[in-house]
Formats: C-alpha cells, sequence, structure tokens
C-alpha cells in the first residue's frame, strides 16, 4: 500500500519476474545467446534514474532478499503476480519458471499470485503439464510469449488450431487471465511477433477470457490500441511503458498514456514493474506524482486519483479476485467479483468514435 | 578524390538508408559505427541498440547500405558489416553474397521483407499526417476544411514534403490535386466523417514511432555510452 496526501493505493505488480541468469545457469553452446539476452535486458534498466540502477552481475542473480525487500518493504506493493519465462533453450533450469517462482510463493503466503505458461507446439504433454501446474500452484493466469523458439519453429500465433485447444482448456481449468507478451521480442524474423491481430481473434471467440497485452504491443502502440478499443477483455499490460518511458522520456509518457486513456480507457490499464528490470518504488512514487506536463495535452482524457488507483491495483484485482481492503477501494466499488472483470469497454472514450 | 570528401559523400549516400520502423535516418539515429573508403573499397561498421533487435530490420538496413554505398563512383566494392548482433553473421554473408532475406535465414523465413516494409510506409504516412494537420487544426481547420484540401493547398514545409515522398513510396497519389487525407491502404480520400477518427489514428501512429524511437535512442546510448548520437 503506497499513501501520499491522504490517499491510500492498494498495489498489485501485476508483472514481475525472479530470474536466474548468471553464468552458472547458461546452457553450454548457447552463451552467447543466454548473456545477450540478459545485457539487453540490462539496457532497458538504464532508462530508469539512475540511483537505481544495478551492477550488471546483481541484474544477473538477484536473491530472494533483494527481491522481497525492493517489491514488499521498499516497493508498496500488497499482491505480486509472477510471470514465467522458459528460455530453456539457453538457460539451462529455465530463466524465470513456474516451479522457481511458487518456491518463493510458498515461503510468503498472500503475497504473490504464481501464473504459468503454455505454447501449443507442446501437443497433448502440454496440456497435460497445464493441468498439473494448475492444480500444484493454482495459477490462474498463463504469460504467453508467441515468439519464442520451439523445435525449430519460430513462432506461433493464437489464431493456430493448436492454441484453441490450449484456450479451451484454460477455461475448463478456471485460468481467466492470459497475458500474452507483445512487445520488445526474442527472435521476430519475418513472423511478425509484434502483430497483435491473434489477440483480436481469440478475445473475440473466448469472451470469459482476459487478454492482457503486455507491453502494450510496443512498438506498434497504435496497432494494439485499434483492437483494444473493440474488444472489451483486452487490456493493457503497462510494464515497459511506465518503467521504460515515464523518467527518460516524460514527453513521450504523457502522450503514451494519453493515448491508452482514450484508446482502451482506464478500467483496462494494468501497473507492472517487470522487476527485476525495474524497481516498483520509483514508479509508483512517479506515477501517483504524475499529469501530463502542460496544456498541449489538454484534448487526451483527465488522469484523476481514482484513474491511478484503478491502473495501480484495483483493475488487476478485479481480474486476480484479489480482496481489496474496503478503505482501498473507490467509494462505489462492489466487492471483488469475477463476472465484473470483462466487459467493461465502454468506459473507453474511444467508444465514441465507433472504432 | 579527397578522403574529405569521399567520407562526406558515403555519409550522405548513408543519410539515404533509414530505420524502416523507426522512419529517421541512420545517421541520425547513431546507428553507423564507421564509414570509409580506402583504393575504392567501402567499409561500413553498423550497429543498433540491443543485441537482440529485430533481425528483419536489420536486415534491411543493412542492404539498403549496401545498395547506397555501392551506387558511388568511387566505390568499387563495398563491405557492410553488421556488429554486435546475433545474427550479424548471417546478415552479413547474406547481403554480400546478394542472397536476400530468405537466402540467409533458410527456413526460418517464410518470405522477402517487402511487404513489412510497405506496412511501415504506410505507418509513416499515417504519423507524417499528423504532423502536416496539426498545424492547421490550430489555425482554426475543420473536418470539412481537412476533407477538401489538396496537396498543393497546405504551406509547404519539410514535414509535407516528406509526406508525399513517402506517398511517392508506396504509390499514392502525391500530386498538388491529392487530398491531403488518404486511406494509406488503399488511396482514397477520407470522407468528413472519417475526418476526426483518421486524425486520431494519425496522432496515435505518431506517438507510438516517437515512443519507440525514444527507447531506442535509450538503449543504444546505454550500449554505446561514448557515442553521440549524430555520426
Amino acid at each position: 500500500m503506497y499513501e501520499k496526501d491522504g490517499e491510500k493505493y492498494f498495489v498489485v505488480d501485476s508483472h514481475m519476474h525472479y530470474w536466474s541468469a548468471g553464468p552458472d545457469n547458461w546452457v553450454p553452446g548457447a552463451e552467447k545467446y543466454a548473456k545477450g539476452w540478459i545485457e539487453c535486458f540490462h539496457a532497458y534498466q538504464s532508462l530508469a534514474p539512475e540511483s537505481t540502477h544495478w551492477p550488471i552481475e546483481k541484474f544477473m542473480s538477484y536473491t530472494e532478499d533483494d527481491l522481497m525487500k525492493d517489491v514488499f518493504t521498499d516497493g508498496y506493493v500488497d499482491v505480486a503476480v509472477f510471470q514465467p519465462t522458459y528460455l530453456t533453450e539457453w538457460y539451462r533450469e529455465g530463466f524465470n519458471t513456474t516451479e522457481r517462482n511458487a518456491a518463493l510463493g510458498a515461503k510468503h503466503p498472500g503475497k504473490f499470485i504464481a501464473n504459468t505458461r503454455w505454447d501449443p507446439r507442446d501437443g497433448d504433454d502440454g496440456l497435460k503439464r497445464l493441468a498439473e501446474n494448475v492444480d500444484r500452484y493454482g495459477s490462474i493466469g498463463v504469460k504467453l510469449y508467441t515468439a519464442e523458439w520451439n523445435n525449430g519453429s519460430r513462432g506461433w500465433t493464437l489464431k493456430d488450431p493448436g492454441a484453441y485447444r490450449y484456450l479451451e482448456k484454460c477455461q475448463e481449468l478456471g485460468i481467466k487471465n492470459i497475458h500474452v507478451h507483445k512487445g520488445p521480442t526474442i527472435w521476430p524474423l519475418d513472423k511478425d511477433a509484434f502483430d497483435v491481430s491473434d489477440v483480436d481473434h481469440a478475445a473475440t471467440d473466448f469472451p470469459e477470457l482476459n487478454f492482457i497485452v503486455e507491453h502494450v504491443g510496443l512498438p506498434r502502440i497504435e496497432d494494439f490500441c485499434f483492437m483494444a478499443t473493440q474488444e472489451p477483455n483486452v487490456y493493457a499490460g503497462l510494464s515497459v511503458v511506465i518503467g521504460g518511458l515515464m523518467h527518460a522520456r516524460p514527453r513521450f509518457f504523457a502522450k503514451v498514456m494519453g493515448e491508452l486513456l482514450f484508446w482502451v480507457g482506464e478500467d483496462k490499464m494494468t501497473f507492472g514493474s517487470d522487476y527485476g528490470i525495474w524497481e516498483p518504488k520509483w514508479q509508483i512514487e512517479g506515477f501517483v506524482d504524475w499529469d501530463y506536463p502542460g496544456d498541449e495535452f489538454s484534448d487526451y482524457p483527465r488522469v484523476t486519483t481514482a484513474t491511478k488507483k484503478k491502473i495501480l491495483g484495483l483493475n488487476a484485482a478485479r481480474l486476480y479476485g484479489i480482496e481489496v481492503p474496503a478503505e482501498l477501494r473507490l467509494p462505489d466499488e462492489e466487492p471483488a467479483s469475477r463476472d465484473a472483470s470483462v466487459g467493461v469497454s465502454s468506459a473507453s472514450p474511444a467508444a465514441s468514435l465507433g472504432g | 578524390m579527397t578522403t574529405a570528401v569521399t567520407g562526406s559523400r558515403i555519409l550522405a549516400a548513408l543519410a539515404e538508408v533509414r530505420d524502416p520502423e523507426l522512419d529517421e535516418p541512420i545517421t541520425v539515429l547513431g546507428f553507423v559505427a564507421s564509414a570509409s573508403v580506402v583504393d575504392g573499397v567501402a567499409e561500413v561498421h553498423l550497429r543498433l541498440p540491443t543485441y537482440f533487435c529485430a533481425p528483419n530490420f536489420a536486415y534491411l538496413m543493412v542492404a539498403d547500405a549496401y545498395d547506397q554505398v555501392s551506387a558511388l563512383d568511387e566505390v568499387v566494392a563495398a563491405k557492410i558489416i553488421l556488429d554486435d548482433h546475433f545474427a550479424a553473421e548471417a546478415i552479413n554473408e547474406g547481403v554480400a553474397a546478394r542472397a536476400g532475406f530468405v537466402g540467409s535465414f533458410g527456413d526460418e523465413a517464410v518470405d522477402e521483407l517487402d511487404h513489412l516494409r510497405g506496412d511501415f510506409l504506410r505507418k509513416s504516412v499515417m504519423a507524417g499526417t499528423d504532423v502536416v494537420c496539426r498545424p492547421l487544426v490550430a489555425a482554426g481547420a475543420t473536418p470539412a476544411d481537412l476533407a477538401t484540401v489538396v496537396l498543393g493547398g497546405v504551406p509547404h514545409s519539410p514535414a509535407l514534403a516528406r509526406l508525399r515522398r513517402r506517398r511517392r513510396e508506396l504509390g499514392l497519389p502525391a500530386g498538388d490535386g491529392a487530398p491531403l487525407l488518404i486511406d494509406p491502404a488503399t488511396g482514397e480520400a477520407v470522407g468528413v466523417d472519417g475526418v476526426p477518427l483518421h486524425l486520431r489514428k494519425a496522432r496515435l501512429t505518431r506517438t507510438s514511432l516517437d515512443a519507440n524511437t525514444s527507447i531506442c535512442r535509450g538503449m543504444l546510448r546505454h550500449r554505446y555510452p561514448a557515442s553521440s548520437e549524430e555520426t
């Protein structure tokens, strides 16, 4: 919980990691990819305030104590959602697996939600593993990487029949939230990994699932926005947006936020720190203090305290069924309800334009 | 010809190469690490903001640099070398052998990149439309005005010239009599009712492009701290 000027903010960090990326975890023969990957992540950290930069050694192998301090003790987060990233072709025990996340979560009851993952190219075995993970870790969300390598394939789309089998399985298993990585990517040859049109199809065909597009389709925010404004169950995951732009490029940050508030709306935007890339503390403090820097932004939707409360925690709490203490809710807000988590797109001012 | 003159000519040639995604010259973006011509052999080193920058875009820039530099009279042979990139070897060898993107990546690449370039040119047209229209709207132009204005009726500016060049590259109408507002996919004029949404889309596309460019620049500065943005 973060408190400022008498206002209290319930904070859900809906996109964060606990990775292991040091040389001891690199796959022999794939060292250059493992090293290149973590160095690329580290470069993103340079977009944060300098006092929060870490040396590469810590960045590769931050500890459990680092995470608990940065996210909860110093970082105001009430509940954090682990998003796994496997990358087992480069990292021996995976970069950031469901198992690794859940093991940490088990030590701190109530602090974490452990999402899992799937990949349609894993076929029947993958469906079985998904069911096991849901059973073992209580996952109600998944993180998907459509651009990931798998047995000679260089990517997939949510439109694939194989992916539909998994989405059906998700519904059957009680999974509600599909986080899709559409942003800076791993191996995007000419299979256009930034393309968000596959989310459009899946969101239409699976109206009971929520699709949270992480990194808002960067570098193609416009494609994401045109799609999200038409789909009530598509959300904007703000990881990278706040961390990558708010400090480094405040004017562009203001424009991107203005566009997202216009096209997607404040009820469908969720904060994610992307820890360990960026610490949540400065992002939350900065975002609560933030407003448009000047008159030229006057035709974007206004940003209120309620807007910030929704984005920092209340929206994600609704998606994950997290109970929010009464004094931290908005005055007219109902207690967390699963049914309320979809079909809120009328809040987008863009709805009046007729898409 | 002196070395200094050749140096400026090779940089001018490279300034014609754009990052297709960011729509800026690679020289302005700081992607040219070095460029020289010795005894008719040009050697250009390119660098990108990250090790994993999209290889399709990287390929386009290396290939375009090769074409531009090779076209110089004083250049007999050109070597374009992408540094510090996970796919550098495949791209450098592929461009040198004129293999095309499919030839360079085999099964990993399904098709050539022309359609990708076209997609991004259309985005450039939308972003450029915002740049041109913003002062017109500030001066009081209504949707009805904008729906009828033609390119020849807009005051000259570098932004307008650039918009016309991008439209020409796509084969879209770019003459004085062509409407200012067109659908970049079809070339059809935008009707008065469609103007507000068209302008919103244009602004969003420009915002997206600018935000992406700013992230790329920040990453490049982190990776090559000694470099300035202008080469």
